[in-house]
């Protein structure tokens, strides 16, 4: 079945998206979380920039860039700031994870 | 803003002002508090009398005030709003001067007093309302307003019996809610007095309307403390006397009846009422609760419970007369109205009396406490007699009116049902009268807590002696043409214009 | 869009607390504080002359640097969002004031929070900014700036309890962004552009824009605490401090709903069908008996009214069901549309302000007896009147008792669930009334009844109590200009219209 590029580049950020929302929901440690965010962030951006080629454009479609690289920018600055929180809590209190240690 | 929009507004201000004013003042300041409660019930006696005098003589008072797209605040003047308010606002002074007397010494006044102002003036409020949803914000806000003198005491007694009366109101209020907004959805706005809206829809709505009439009827019949809704009235007597006297005989209480007699005339119309057979479940109700009022008092020792169930009672009287269609009978009802607020507040007040000067709370500590107290046991007497139905005492004229009606309109088992609850207020009141005159008491040298000339304070007094001669002119006097029953009589025949 | 005057206030409007927060950086702690109340107030005046701006013309628009859209960013003040900047600039104002005062006291307990000046401002310029957007990805900017200070000022006490609250705030938002962006992604792969305006006429039905819907709509409801998203709310808002909690609350959330207000009426109405706008109202009625009953449960001030806030967003949710139409209901005829919208945005501006004020008054609690429990409150209204009236006020308010706002949104909500013959949602509705009523009515039992036991507590500055207090009676005041507010209203594109869902199997698409 031939796909076209940015089906493919769809599907994989689909998967992405999934296996990054499950991580978040279903990791318990702090880091773990904050990873699973990040690979969310990886589908979601690769999805946008797989539209800059899309049919019937010659050359690539400049917007998603400029919009994927302002959503990294706030990704990364989200990631950042919850690390920071992640190890202010840990700091803090010896916890890494958001139930109590037994 | 016309003039006589105007004083509309000032007769509702006339107790609002003074409530947020005293609210600022000190708990000290005992004496600019009662400046302004006084001021304000006697500027509110005085504007509804310009506004009765005036509306006698043609004039026409209405206030409208658009608040949303057809959500229309608006107060308005016709004979059955402003019977209530006067009897209100009149009863509001003597109250006033009665519970500066109860009260003095006494904490958290400041509250007190201006939550109280603030009760006046929702009472006055859904006296004056010109259509439904007016008359519906002036009586959750009635609610609002009475909560605070529930638990004036503060004791745990009192919490709980503010919780229970919550319960009871605000989910009567919910109800009523749901009545009025279905009915404005299927209607419209709906102004007292313009049955015919209501009429014209009967024929494709029935089951709408039986059910929002109900609806209204059971959020109505909270405050009217129809049986089984009326649970919260013995409860809420552990409040101070002057709050079981004005709030729990006239003024929610009646609010309650009030607005039953407004849904019925008013809103629905007594044709459609008929034609839609909402009464006959009304009548069945209010009955049982006459009798059950009546029973639950003869069992009752302490003094205040045994009012409070004889409220109950007395109110299903005005439900009663609602449901019975009739001339005479809808003029005993709103007659009634007027009458058992005279009677009843002039009960409290003399139990509030009794408890004051000499701590006694129950019925089986009153004997002999006539020749203790002649004045204010004599106007207790006046007031039995009148419940009891004995001429010339005003309840005597409303008895006889719902029995006529009730005879007129062919409901032999309402006359039964009055005759019945009369031999039971005999039943239970004699006895009190008997003891207080013709028995002795227990202890000889039982010393009252007040030193003065008279029997008891002034101010407790002078409001139980006035409203006790109330009672009796109102019977006396009820001839003339300006008397609570000539109003009755002829609120009752515009109702029924078909009539020769 | 050409034919709207242009205005340099929009930008202004997001400009000018930009600056007054970069201002703040540099200066000393006191003098921040200062700046930020004189600057609220600025901002607050910019905001009215904007609002009378667009009383004037209807819509006010500006292009920043000139570059024109689709690539430029264009900042549209229609009257709906008037009315949000505007219920942001009072709410702010009075909060600003509050925070003044409230850090001053130099208090074991409360610290002094130079980071929250900056922060604040920038979230209002944050909020500002998202009411103006007009195209996708500002949007989602914007939130994602609210959210960054939002969670910022949550943590602002340092306490473990509100950083760990804080980081599942953070996540949680972290998802609902990444949800966002990726619908957003999706409407640019299929249409080509990203302005709201555009959007509503190009975009068709289909495979891609249910999914971009669908991923969009569970985004902004997780940014929106709705159930069964909620779960970070209640820690995130009761741990921060008071002033933040408000903000949090009265504003913040208000943001997302925004939002789906906006994409769900104006860009959305494609693929929108019957059952998607029943199921966001299961979710608000869900909302409002969960959170309802929570609240009733709690010991705590401060989490009883976050999970009040919980409660109270779902009424917001349940306006949806009410303005998706049911296959084959036009919307001319459709006479609950205008109550339902109606109730929607004054059940915003009554819950801002009722839920401002009390999570103020809770601050004053805190203030004066270093926690919040609610046993503390017994006798309130001897020791603090004041307060125990805001708290009685703004309570009776989200009841829904009249004559409050809150009174006029239920009514016409009702109204709508009536007139549309959806009366499912009215139990619900009635019911979350009496449960509101019973954790009101249990703190102003509490406030009634005599102390036990004297807990010392310090007194307190009248000014905070006088801020709580207005902010109280602000949530009975709105309803005195009601009618001109509906008018003022109407002239918003979206306001009153309603989506007329596609025929056909109430599936999507013509083709």
């Amino acid at each position: 079945m031939k796909m076209e590029t940015y089906e493919i580049y769809s599907l994989t950020s689909v998967v992405l998206f999934a296996i990054g929302l499950g991580g978040v929901f279903l990791a318990k440690h702090f880091l773990r979380k904050i990873i699973a965010t990040i690979i969310m962030g990886g589908g979601v951006f690769l999805c946008f920039v797989s539209f800059a080629k899309r049919d019937a454009i010659t050359f690539a479609d400049p917007i998603p860039h400029a919009l994927v690289i302002t959503g990294i920018v706030v990704a990364v600055t989200a990631a950042a700031f919850a690390l920071s929180l992640a190890r202010r809590i840990h700091k803090l209190t010896g916890e890494d994870t958001f139930e109590a240690k037994k | 803003m016309e003039t006589n929009s105007l004083l509309l507004i000032l007769i509702l201000i006339s107790s609002l002002i003074p409530g947020i004013l005293i609210l600022l003042l000190d708990e000290a300041q005992a004496f600019q508090r009662n400046f302004l409660n006084l001021f304000g019930a006697v500027a509110k006696v005085a504007l509804v009398g310009w506004v009765f005098v005036g509306y006698m003589q043609g004039e026409t008072y209405a206030f409208i005030y658009g608040l949303a797209p057809d959500l229309t605040f608006a107060l308005r003047v016709d004979k059955m709003g402003l019977l209530f308010a006067a009897l209100s606002s009149v009863l509001w002074l003597v109250t006033t001067l009665y519970a500066i007397g109860y009260l003095k010494g006494g904490k958290h006044q400041r509250r007190f007093f201006a939550f109280f102002s603030l009760c006046v003036t929702s009472s006055t409020g859904i006296a004056l309302s010109g259509n439904v949803v007016t008359f519906f914000v002036f009586y959750e806000f009635l609610t609002l307003s009475t909560y605070p003198l529930v638990v004036h005491r503060g004791d745990d007694k009192a919490v709980e019996a503010g919780r229970t009366y919550l319960w009871y109101t605000i989910g009567g209020g919910t109800v009523l809610f749901l009545g009025v907004v279905a009915l404005f959805v299927l209607a419209g706005p709906i102004y007292f007095g313009q049955t015919e809206i209501i009429a014209g829809l009967v024929s494709e709505n029935t089951l709408q309307l039986t059910l929002i009439f109900f609806l209204m009827l059971s959020g109505l019949a909270v405050k009217a403390a129809i049986f089984p809704l009326h649970g919260w009235l013995p409860i809420s007597m552990v409040a101070p006397a002057p709050v079981s006297a004005l709030l729990h005989a006239v003024a929610v209480v009646k609010a309650g009846a009030f607005g039953i007699a407004r849904l019925v005339y008013d809103v629905y119309g007594i044709p459609t009422s008929e034609e839609l057979n909402l009464l006959t479940p009304l009548a069945i109700f209010a009955g049982f609760t006459i009798i059950y009022g009546s029973v639950k008092a003869f069992y009752q020792d302490d003094f205040k419970k045994l009012l409070a169930y004889s409220t109950v009672s007395q109110l299903s009287y005005i439900a009663l007369g609602v449901a019975i269609t009739g001339v005479l009978s809808t003029t005993g009802a709103v007659v009634h109205l007027v009458h058992q607020g005279i009677m009843k507040i002039t009960m409290f007040f003399a139990a509030g009396n009794v408890a004051e000067t000499y701590g006694f709370y129950r019925i089986s500590q009153l004997n002999g406490i006539g020749r203790k107290m002649p004045l204010t046991m004599s106007a207790f007497t006046i007031a039995a007699f009148g419940m009891i139905g004995l001429p010339p005492i005003a309840g005597f004229v409303s008895k006889w009116y719902l029995g006529l009606g009730a005879v007129e309109a062919g409901s032999y088992w309402v006359v039964l049902i009055l005759l019945a609850s009369s031999a039971l207020n005999a039943a239970y009141f004699l006895p009190i009268v008997y003891r207080a005159w013709f028995c002795e008491p227990d202890q000889k040298d039982i010393s009252p807590k007040h030193t003065g000339p008279f029997e008891a304070k002034a101010l407790l007094l002078i409001p139980v002696v006035l409203t006790g001669l109330f009672s009796l002119a109102a019977g006396l006097f009820a001839g003339s043409n300006y008397s609570p029953l000539a109003i009755a009589r002829e609120i009752a025949e515009k109702l029924y214009p078909n009539l020769p | 869009m050409k034919e709207f005057p242009t205005s340099a206030l929009p930008a202004l409007l997001v400009g000018l607390p930009m600056l007054l927060a970069t201002m703040s950086l540099f200066f000393r702690v006191k003098g921040r504080a200062l700046l930020g109340v004189l600057g609220s107030f600025l901002v607050g005046s910019l905001a009215l002359f904007a609002f009378i701006e667009v009383t004037k013309y209807g819509t006010i628009i500006h292009i920043l640097g000139g570059w024109e859209p689709p690539l430029g960013i264009l900042l549209r003040m229609d009257p709906l969002a008037a009315v949000f900047i505007g219920l942001t600039a009072i709410i702010g104002i009075f909060i600003s004031l509050y925070s003044w005062w409230y850090f001053r006291a130099r208090i074991a307990s409360i610290g002094r929070f130079p980071l929250f000046w900056p922060l604040w401002f920038f979230l209002w310029a944050g909020l500002n900014a998202l009411f103006l957007s007009n195209d996708l990805f500002n949007l989602y900017v914007t939130i994602e700036v609210i959210t960054i200070c939002a969670v910022a000022l949550a943590v602002l006490s340092g306490e473990p309890k509100a950083l760990k609250a804080g980081l599942r705030y953070l996540l949680a938002a972290i998802i609902g962004s990444m949800a966002y962006l990726f619908g957003v992604a999706l409407i640019y792969g299929s249409t080509g552009t990203l302005d709201l305006y555009l959007l509503g006429e190009v975009l068709k039905p289909g495979n891609t824009t249910t999914f971009a819907l669908i991923v969009i709509t569970l985004g902004l409801l997780i940014k929106k605490a709705a159930f069964p998203f909620h779960f970070w709310l209640p820690p995130a808002h009761s741990a921060a401090l008071a002033p933040v909690s408000a903000l949090l609350s009265a504003l913040v959330v208000k943001g997302a709903f925004y939002m789906m207000l906006r994409l769900w009426t104006e860009v959305f109405e494609v693929s929108l069908t019957f059952a998607a706008g029943q199921l966001i109202g299961i979710t608000g009625a869900a909302a409002v008996l969960w959170g309802s009953w929570q609240a009733l449960l709690q010991t705590n001030f401060k989490l009883l009214v976050a999970h009040s806030s919980v409660a109270q967003m779902g009424y917001l949710l349940m306006m949806f069901p009410l303005l998706v139409l049911a296959p084959g209901q036009m919307a001319d005829s459709a006479d609950w549309l205008a109550p339902a919208w109606t109730a929607g945005i004054f059940q915003v501006m009554a819950h801002a302000f009722a839920k401002a004020s009390l999570f103020l008054s809770a601050g004053i609690v805190v203030m004066a007896l270093g926690h919040d429990r609610i046993e503390s409150l017994r006798d309130l209204v001897a020791w603090m009147p004041m307060t125990a009236m805001a708290i009685g006020i703004a309570g009776v308010s989200l009841i829904g008792l009249p004559p409050s706002g809150g009174f006029l949104a239920k009514w016409m909500l009702l109204k709508g669930v009536f007139l549309s013959g959806q009366w499912w949602w009215a139990p619900a509705i009635l019911a979350g009334s009496l449960l509101t009523a019973g954790y009101v009515f249990m703190l102003l039992r509490l406030a009634f009844a005599p102390a036990r036991v004297k807990d010392p507590f310090r007194p307190v500055p009248k000014i905070l109590q006088v801020c709580a207090l207005l902010l109280a009676l602000g949530s009975f005041l709105i309803v005195i200009p009601a009618e001109n507010l509906i008018q003022f209203l109407e002239g918003s594109k979206s306001f009153g219209s309603g989506i007329e869902s596609i025929v056909k199997g109430g599936g999507y698409g013509n083709e």
